[in-house]
């Protein structure tokens, strides 16, 4: 700076009205010239973003200038970038359209890798920007600098780093376009701040752009879809297996038509929860570690299975060499890395499910499978989903069980990870898809709460419960401020055990009862005080009774967060449960079985 | 996998065709270390074609590996084409520069199975040799091990580039 005088801060603020100087004082003959920074908001806006999830820093400080006063797009100033992340997944996993977070250069980069990875791990389409040192002092070790692009590299499909100015709209464009088909993900990128500052054009570019080296097969390959139509129609023993992929298709139409057509039952996995609805006949529940015993017999006993957007992952398998060993496999995938990955299948069909199940279902013929059938209502007879016996305490199950009853099975449900997950997965009705969020791949501690957070915004005429747990909670705690200031109605159900149930469980079962480092005890914080220094209703429930009444009294509030403080039995398990290393049929159902 | 299982594994060449930048090299050699797949050699440079890159990668493993690789090489956004030339009549080279001891048996002996292989001599100081050798990776390995004995100093190697023949014959499987 050459100034002569001493600067007087005071004197040296501009007058409010040239605080936000781009657009206003733009003339007729640069009208084509924009920064970058107005560049990337004109094209979010193009691209239909409506909400953000962001935080500032020094290498976005452009962006956020461009924001600042800015109608057409609503930033929601989240608390962490991870929990940013993470709400952007649930926006879009509860609207299929992509989450957009922006997050500084360095750290606000770094931070968003739990929730990139998150998205990648469930095919869940986001688009991150992240803000990066000027292009000069690029692996110069400067101020905030990450290599952010390399550290994303293996949990996004596609990432960037924008030097030139006139390549952002493309770029952003590409963007979109990659996370949000084929199989959707999260795409990365990156924006050096002096990029951002530079002008450039705004070529008002086709959303649609074309990328010769990425085109998704859509359409299965025909004979394939005779020879599976075929199959099924000859079946004695056929079970339709559906994963997350039927919900990022869109074709939970679709595949509930066909299962009714053909009469064939259904289980979905964790992913797939809501894409075939629970209230039909022909749905077995959810498979897997702890899955229904019927859908995990059916799967070990079925002949023709056909998996429809599903990528047959340990939790739903078991143990390999014991998986459905005597069934024909039909694979509907869109993804060609996914078929044949872990289990050979005879009849793989690259294709999106939204057309390759109306062709199958075109040409096949309802198979005669009474005999099956009736062998399946025997074991959904013997073998019900367990549900402890009533008394003065709250059971986990039961809690779920009166969520659902009071939402009438309508609200989103959204969780973290572990035993409240798995029960809220098993006793919850899904009858909607896009009503189930949950970090399945990564398994996500933390995810919970800001993802019902992104969910809420982008269905406000929705109940969202985020049903989480002690551990969970408290790696996101935080956000209970964003809820507050934007007034998000997210209805958290904290199942309290006091401890990291599943672990616990884990150490119950497997480690003689060595309950090393997972239970907090009377080391946990007071909920209630917690929700309140920020603000927020917070209510207790000790027994059903008390339950009750905290459910009615949070679900009547349509405009502010409520933190429910649910404390359940401490030393509830989880089951069926597929022991670590055992083959799908080999269940445990209760403590005794278990052996403790 | 140990080593000793892993050697046996057949050896696939596979040309891939890519946008030319490094994002795209690291995501294919990233697919290679966090998968756990081989990678013998990787060469790559600009192809022809402006902003193209042509990555050939020799690799082992059985047919269902190699097939998961292949895939997953085409899940990278910005690669065009892989092509498994093992399947494929092909056209292989590999360079090599290898300096080898003449103390044990002499510049003659060395020079005559440089001879042998056609490989030219490159450099000569008082106690050592440097050839160049050029063919298909075959015949490299086949020097190195004939001059091991002799004591190889220092080598270099380029790493297969291949192509496929323009000319596929009777038994082209496409």
């Amino acid at each position: 700076m050459k100034s002569t005088k001493p600067i007087n801060p005071a004197e040296n603020i501009p007058p409010k009205s040239t605080l936000k100087p781009f657009i206003r004082q733009q003339t007729d003959s640069d009208t084509q010239s924009y920064s970058g920074s107005e560049i990337l908001i004109k094209t979010l806006v193009d691209l239909g973003v409506d909400t953000i999830f962001g935080y500032p820093g020094g290498a976005v400080l452009p962006i956020y200038d461009t924001l600042f006063g800015n109608h057409d797009l609503k930033h929601i100033l989240i608390r962490h970038e991870q929990a940013g992340t993470h709400a952007a997944d649930g926006y879009s996993r509860a609207t299929g359209k992509p989450g957009v977070v922006l997050a500084t250069s360095g750290p606000g980069g770094t931070n968003t890798v739990t929730g990139i990875a998150t998205a990648m791990m469930d095919s869940i389409p986001l688009v991150v920007l992240t803000g990066q040192v000027p292009t000069s002092v690029i692996g110069n070790d400067a101020f905030q600098e990450a290599d952010i692009v390399g550290i994303t590299r293996p949990i996004t499909k596609q990432n960037y780093l924008v030097r030139d100015v006139n390549n952002l709209e493309h770029v952003l464009k590409e963007a979109f376009h990659i996370a949000t088909h084929g199989r959707p993900g999260p795409v990365l990128v990156d924006l050096p701040k002096d990029m951002l500052n530079t002008k450039g054009k705004y070529a008002g570019l086709d959303n649609d752009v074309d990328i010769p080296s990425f085109k998704p097969t859509l359409y299965g390959h025909h004979p394939q879809i005779a020879k599976a139509a075929e199959m099924l129609s000859n079946a004695k023993k056929p079970l339709i297996y559906v994963g997350g992929g039927a919900i990022l298709g869109r074709a939970w139409e679709e595949v509930t038509a066909f299962a009714e057509r053909l009469n064939i039952p259904v289980t979905t996995t964790l992913m797939g929860l809501g894409a075939f609805p629970e209230s039909k006949p022909q749905s077995l529940g959810m498979l897997g570690m702890h899955g229904t015993w019927y859908a995990n017999m059916a799967m070990t006993e079925c002949d023709v299975l056909i998996a429809v957007g599903a990528r047959f992952d340990d939790r739903v398998t078991g143990r390999l060499d014991g998986f459905s060993q005597n069934s024909l496999k039909i694979h509907i995938d869109i993804d060609p890395s996914c078929i044949g990955k872990n289990v050979e299948v005879e009849v793989p069909i690259v294709g999106d499910v939204k057309h390759v199940i109306p062709a199958i279902d075109k040409l096949a013929t309802p198979p005669k499978i009474d005999k099956w059938w009736a062998t399946i209502h025997k074991w959904q007879k013997e073998h019900p989903l367990v549900v402890p016996k009533a008394d003065d305490k709250i059971y986990p199950q039961h809690m779920v069980k009166m969520i659902s009853e009071i939402t009438n099975g309508n609200a989103i449900v959204v969780t973290d990870v572990g035993q409240h997950q798995m029960w809220a997965a098993q006793h919850y009705h899904y009858n909607h898809p896009r009503s189930w969020i949950s970090s399945g791949g990564l398994g996500t501690m933390g995810y919970g709460f800001p993802a019902a957070m992104g969910a809420a915004l982008a269905c406000p005429d929705r109940d969202v419960v985020c049903i989480t747990g002690d551990g969970g909670f408290q790696m996101s705690s935080y956000e209970l401020a964003t809820a507050v200031e934007y007034k998000i109605p997210v209805k958290i159900a904290l199942m309290n055990n006091n401890c990291l149930g599943m672990v616990r469980q884990w150490q119950q079962l497997f480690f003689d009862k060595r309950y090393s480092y997972s239970v907090f005890g009377s080391n946990n914080p007071d909920f209630v005080k917690m929700a309140e220094s920020y603000g927020c209703l917070g209510l207790r429930a000790t027994n059903p009774k008390e339950l009750k009444d905290v459910l009615e009294q949070a679900m009547a509030v349509k405009d502010a967060p409520v933190l429910m403080d649910i404390r359940v039995v401490e030393e509830e398990n989880c089951y069926p449960m597929v022991p670590s290393g055992a083959a799908l049929n080999e269940m445990v159902e209760s403590d005794e079985e278990a052996g403790i | 996998m140990s080593d000793s299982i892993a050697i046996k594994q057949p050896k696939h060449t596979l040309s891939v065709l890519v946008k030319h930048n490094l994002n795209t090299l690291s995501r294919i050699i990233g697919i290679f270390s966090a998968k756990g797949f081989e990678l013998d050699s990787v060469t790559f440079a600009a192809e022809a074609e402006p902003g193209m890159a042509r990555i050939t990668i020799t690799t082992r493993g059985d047919e269902k590996t190699v097939e998961q690789i292949n895939k997953l090489l085409h899940n990278v956004v910005d690669v065009l084409k892989v092509i498994n030339l093992t399947h494929k009549k092909s056209i292989e080279r590999e360079l090599a520069i290898i300096k080898v001891s003449t103390v044990k048996a002499g510049r003659p002996e060395i020079m005559l199975i440089a001879q042998a292989f056609k490989a030219k001599v490159i450099d000569i100081t008082i106690d050592k040799l440097a050839l160049e050798v050029t063919g298909n990776s075959d015949k490299v390995d086949a020097m190195i091990e004939v001059l091991k004995p002799y004591g190889i100093v220092a080598m270099s190697r380029t790493g297969s580039v291949a192509l496929k023949r323009e000319f596929q014959g009777a038994v082209n499987i496409n």
